[in-house]
């Protein structure tokens, strides 16, 4: 038996060749990318050519004076909030029926998971059928259920349009939103519920003054996910209307896109999508502390 | 103030019956305590009445009322928690008002109503405090406050003092005694410490295997047990149960004499009739007030059943280990079951 140390008993070399590949990959993967964003920001690139020349905040200025800019900012706004409110009440009302015992709830849960797996390109090709002009089912059973008359052009007015994408961006977070809350019901000490069952609350009573407050740091992280999430996708509007009609449903990914790939000019389109970065820090540092306040040391 | 009345009273989970067919009447400002090991359906009892467990079949009544198919908040119950429960995000006061903001009172009616409960447990100055900061004896009171301002006709205790230290557990079941003394409210209570339940029932109902056993007055329950299951649960250390030998008794039975009636036959005063026993002495533990002297009864040697003597520190003479002693046991204390059953024999 040899005296020397090996190489597996230096844990501190041994760290730094195991972390090694993950750090690499952070750094050359995200880092990289990132940093260059910042900087493509702050240039005059353009695709196709290496010409790199120091724009200043001129990209920022030209971006602020651009009403599509400020229009795809509000739609930013207007989706990322909409629909994560949309997620808490539908998973708040799903997460009490998932708690209820019933038959089949095995498979409905499956079932209720599904759209968290589907990639979001083929889930956005499917509901470009569902809003299709043409052949939109929800109009067709609007008008079979005698609710609807004339037609609804879902994708191509505005206000539809931007409703479209709600409901998309609310149906693809929904799931997840739910089964965080399920795991923070199941979590809620059992005798605080029924305490306030004894105490005559009643079930909204015992929802929004027991089990909401209580769930709070849980809601937080769902919401703070939620918004990352719907914030920073491209694929859906681009695929439901790709910022159409007439540039008035873009959202800060698609106008990104549009103007970095598209239009070349990689400078401009860098400040667009760097430009929510700071909002989304300011967010996610919210919510954690409302996560952190909220949080209940010993019953 | 209403009494509650139990009539076949059964509770199933799956083939297990928890509580099984169980008639109880509990008198009006009673206090009485439900009195059990772990799982003999003692906590399922009391969530039945209290509507959180819905019975199999059998019938409640409270305050002359049919409740068993009413939900908790019709019942006129207020329950405190053995984890006592409270809302972590709500301060003092906000959970001693729970129960009342529930009942639609008026805000000015709720605060006085908060301010007056919190003055009988002293807890007023912890009102704008959370849970959290508040240790297990101050977070029992408030449980015991918040159940209080409801005026229920019925308290539900489940084990409310098992979280707190020896210590502390002794002054809450004094407070708590006469709490219940001035408001005479009808109590039930559940614990597994059969020394609250002497201390604090007026009456204990023993339970085992989802059945109530005995149903009594803590004296009638420790020195008249009606089976060998209460005669040994009931009592520290337990009665002890022996084969009795003698050809006067009918065959099987047992033999039962609490630890502390068994002492040296030379301690008794001449002329009270007495059973001898000889004592063959294994280990005395010494324990301050008392003595516990273990071993068993040597004639015979058909039976090494552990025999415990409790000898109390006034009786100073040394029991050596190992040696053989004279003991007895005055007549008028020997109980006597039947081995096969448990029944008592009379």
């Amino acid at each position: 038996m040899t005296r020397r140390r090996r190489f597996a008993d230096r844990e501190d070399l041994l760290g730094i060749v195991m972390l090694a590949p993950a750090l690499a990959y952070v750094l050359l993967l995200v880092g990289v990318p990132f940093v260059l964003a910042i900087v493509l920001s702050f240039s005059t690139a353009s695709a196709g050519s290496l010409r790199f020349g120091w724009a200043g905040f001129a990209n920022y200025a030209a971006i602020l004076a651009d009403p599509i800019f400020r229009g795809a900012l509000i739609n930013t706004a207007i989706v990322t909030i909409g629909s994560q409110v949309l997620v808490i009440v539908l998973a708040t009302a799903a997460a009490q029926v998932f708690r209820a015992a019933f038959h089949g709830k095995r498979t409905a849960r499956f079932v209720l998971l599904l759209p968290w797996a589907v990639p979001v390109s083929l889930a956005a090709i499917a509901w470009t059928w569902i809003f299709d002009s043409t052949f939109s089912v929800i109009n067709w059973t609007l008008k079979v259920a005698g609710l609807l008359h004339g037609w609804l052009y879902w994708l191509g007015e505005p206000g539809l349009a931007l409703t479209a994408i709600v409901i998309v961006q609310a149906w693809r977070i929904f799931p997840f939103a739910t089964v965080i809350l399920l795991a923070g019901l199941a979590s809620l000490p059992q005798d605080v519920i029924e305490a306030a069952i004894v105490d005559g609350a009643g079930f909204s009573r015992r929802l929004f003054h027991v089990e909401l407050p209580l769930l709070l740091p849980v809601v937080a992280v769902a919401v703070l996910f939620g918004v990352v999430y719907t914030a920073t996708d491209l694929g859906v509007v681009y695929i439901l209307t790709g910022g159409g009609p007439a540039n008035t449903t873009h959202v800060l990914p698609t106008l990104a896109f549009q103007r970095g790939i598209q239009g070349a000019d990689l400078g401009q389109g860098a400040a667009i999508a760097v430009f929510l970065l700071p909002f989304l820090i300011v967010v996610a540092i919210a919510m954690l502390r409302l996560a952190r306040r909220t949080e209940i040391g010993g019953m | 103030m209403a009494g509650v009345e139990i009539r076949h009273l059964s509770k199933r989970f799956g083939q297990l019956y928890a509580v099984e067919d169980v008639d109880l009447s509990i008198r009006e400002g009673e206090f009485l305590v439900l009195l059990g090991p772990s799982g003999c359906g003692k906590t399922t009892l009391l969530r039945m009445i209290a509507g959180l467990e819905r019975p199999t079949s059998g019938e409640i009544d409270i305050g002359g009322e049919r409740m068993d198919d009413a939900p908790p908040r019709a019942r006129g119950i207020a329950m405190v928690f053995q984890s006592y429960a409270l809302y972590p995000h709500r301060t003092v006061s906000r959970n001693i008002s729970f129960p009342l903001e529930a009942l639609g009172l008026p805000r000015a009616a709720i605060g006085e109503k908060v301010r007056w409960a919190a003055e009988m447990f002293g807890i007023s100055p912890y009102l704008d405090r959370y849970p959290r900061q508040l240790s297990g004896g101050e977070r029992q009171r408030v449980a015991l406050c918040r159940a209080l301002v409801r005026d229920p006709k019925v308290f539900l205790l489940d084990e409310p003092l098992a979280n707190l230290d020896a210590k502390l557990r002794n002054t809450a079941r004094d407070e708590l005694k006469r709490f219940q003394r001035r408001i005479k409210t009808t109590t039930v209570y559940v614990t597994h410490d059969q020394v609250e339940a002497m201390g604090l029932g007026d009456r204990i109902a023993v339970m085992d295997r989802g059945k109530v056993r005995q149903i009594g007055t803590p004296q009638e329950v420790y020195e008249e047990p009606v089976d060998t299951f209460v005669a040994t649960f009931v009592g520290q250390p337990p009665m002890n149960l022996i084969a009795a030998r003698d050809p006067a008794l009918p065959p099987g039975t047992l033999l039962g004499f609490r630890p502390e009636h068994f002492l040296p036959r030379d301690h008794f005063a001449t002329g009270e009739p007495l059973q001898s026993l000889p004592f063959a002495v294994r280990r005395v533990e010494y324990l301050g007030s008392d003595r516990y002297v273990y071993g068993n009864i040597a004639a015979g040697a058909t039976d090494d059943t552990t025999v415990i003597a409790k000898i109390p520190a006034t009786i100073g003479r040394a029991i050596p280990e190992g040696e053989t002693l004279e003991f007895a046991v005055p007549q008028r204390t020997l109980r006597y079951f039947d081995a096969a059953t448990g029944a008592r024999r009379s």
